[in-house]
């Protein structure tokens, strides 16, 4: 006799219940938060540990970016965590034993003017002298890499080249997400649904335990992964970050045929454009330029976005876009990341990654473990601490990062 | 697309606007006595409040005069909008705290 379907698949998580107390509180459940929980217990065999989502897992900026992972940043400090980032990807998913669509299909940053065209061959040339694999492609080299790129000189901006890093892509972001969780649970990470956290609990300046909807729960350390809410959760323990949670959109078109094979970005005209492994056109552009929580912008944002990728990709013209949908991203002023530890002991803070979090998912994860785990920064993380605003030693991205934030 | 109530113009479409952060950030009394941590408050740090927040916009597009608005960040409506120079009308501080997704929030 044949055997029975199962009733439903297995599930890759536990749903337990919060303890009393644990070694490690995260406060956050996104892509950060699970990928810190994986490499506390992973790296450092810190496993009694609390993962807290107020939501469901990843249903806030791991569920909304555009999934495109890249190293090609300017700086030292930031091809360093975005290089070690990349190679993690590499690497996860047969570490996660998880097939998430990880496709380094290579990402396209477009230049149109000749301040771009001198500024791109010189992150191609930091991007060499960093490891980072980079090259400059000349309009017929862009048409050749992706075809349905229009290079000609009849548009406002003419593509006058690119700069290209063949090891960028994207991957399934939600796949991502249950691949972390699954493995931490396994390894005895408990994961929290529909757990907020209201208050954080300092005793004589070091932080003793949260508190949330389900109750108090102790803690030896706190770690926030709060994305667009750290400002209010820091604020719970009495540390001011250096933030500005705006919205960002993004968006998609129906299912496709395979049209676009690569990502490409333009900072100039401000899109950037992927096509899924469904089919879908993937874009967004840049934040909406209030302070907002409402994970919603403005609509004349994508209007623009749109004139952008349709003067780009002419046969982008017919499509129709399918959903918009928006996050609440935290930027920094010099639109680096903070991974640092704070003023309060054994509070640590990972934030301010602004429109770059999720490409950092493994960097943010395996230095902040690091972080909490030997209450020190990784070599890697230590340029991105609080420190600097007061020291004046910012790495300065914005507008570096071949992308505006 | 927000309407913004410029107080010199009008009711105009928020395109004719930029932003322009935080309002009410006052410049230091005596610079030179600032340590470097008062310094890095005054250059870097900006309140990121979920709720009421007063902020300041340039109708760039329109008379390109500074002012100064009120407005709630987690439904972007604007309760006041006021010249620069003058106070911050006094209305209720309610800062919103109703988590973000109250559906799932037991």
């Amino acid at each position: 006799m044949a055997e029975p379907l199962p009733q439903h698949p297995d599930f890759l998580w536990r749903n337990p219940d919060p303890k009393p107390s644990y070694d490690v509180v995260i406060v956050g459940g996104g892509g950060h938060g699970l990928a810190t929980a994986y490499y506390l217990a992973k790296n450092h065999g810190i496993t009694n540990v609390a993962v807290l989502e107020k939501g469901w897992l990843a249903g806030g900026n791991m569920a909304r970016n555009t999934t495109i992972i890249r190293s090609n940043y300017l700086w030292d400090e930031s091809a360093a965590i975005y290089e070690h980032s990349l190679k993690l990807w590499e690497g996860w998913p047969e570490e996660l034993e998880y097939d998430f669509l990880f496709s380094q299909r290579g990402v396209m940053n477009l230049a149109h003017t000749l301040q771009d065209v001198r500024e791109s061959k010189r992150r191609v040339n930091a991007n060499v002298l960093n490891g980072v694999d980079a090259e400059w492609l000349d309009p017929q080299q862009v048409k050749e890499v992706c075809p349905i790129v229009n290079i000609g000189d009849d548009i406002r901006y003419p593509v006058m080249g690119a700069t290209f890093q063949p090891r960028g892509g994207i991957a399934k972001h939600d796949h991502v997400a249950w691949a972390l969780a699954r493995k931490a649970d396994e390894m005895g990470v408990d994961l929290i649904q529909n757990c907020e956290v209201t208050g954080i609990d300092v005793v004589d300046g070091r932080v003793a335990g949260v508190r949330t909807n389900r109750g108090p729960i102790r803690a030896g350390k706190v770690a926030l992964a709060g994305a667009g809410a750290s400002s209010q959760l820091a604020d719970m323990a009495g540390v001011r970050l250096p933030i500005q949670s705006h919205p960002l959109q993004a968006l998609v078109s129906e299912l496709f045929e395979p049209v676009h094979p690569t990502v490409v970005m333009s900072n100039h005209v401000h899109v950037y454009v992927s096509q899924a492994h469904k089919g879908e056109l993937v874009m967004g552009a840049g934040v909406d330029p209030y302070v907002g929580y409402g994970q919603r912008g403005g609509f004349h944002v994508i209007e623009e976005q749109m004139s952008a990728a349709v003067e780009l990709f002419p046969i982008f013209a017919r499509a129709h876009l399918l959903r918009t949908w928006g996050g609440i991203v935290d930027v920094t002023p010099d639109a680096s990341p903070i991974v640092s530890k704070t003023e309060v002991s054994n509070l640590y803070v990972n934030c301010g990654w602004g429109t770059g979090g999720f490409k950092g998912t493994p960097g943010a994860g395996f230095t902040y473990a690091h972080t909490i785990a030997n209450d020190a920064p990784h070599r890697l993380n230590e340029p991105f601490a609080l420190e600097r605003f007061e020291t004046g030693h910012l790495i300065d991205e914005h507008g570096a990062a071949a992308v505006a934030h | 697309m927000l309407l913004i109530n410029c107080p010199f113009c009008g009711e105009r479409e928020e395109t004719e606007f930029t932003y322009g952060g935080q309002a009410h950030v006052p410049y230091p009394q005596d610079p030179a006595k600032l340590t470097d941590r008062e310094w890095a408050e005054y250059v870097f740090y900006r309140e990121n409040t979920r709720g009421i927040y007063a902020e300041r916009w340039h109708h760039a597009l329109g008379c390109r005069q500074w002012f100064n608005a009120l407005r709630d960040t987690t439904t972007y409506e604007f309760s006041a909008t006021y010249r620069a120079g003058e106070a911050r009308p006094d209305l209720p501080v309610t800062n919103a705290v109703e988590p973000l997704n109250p559906e799932v929030t037991q």
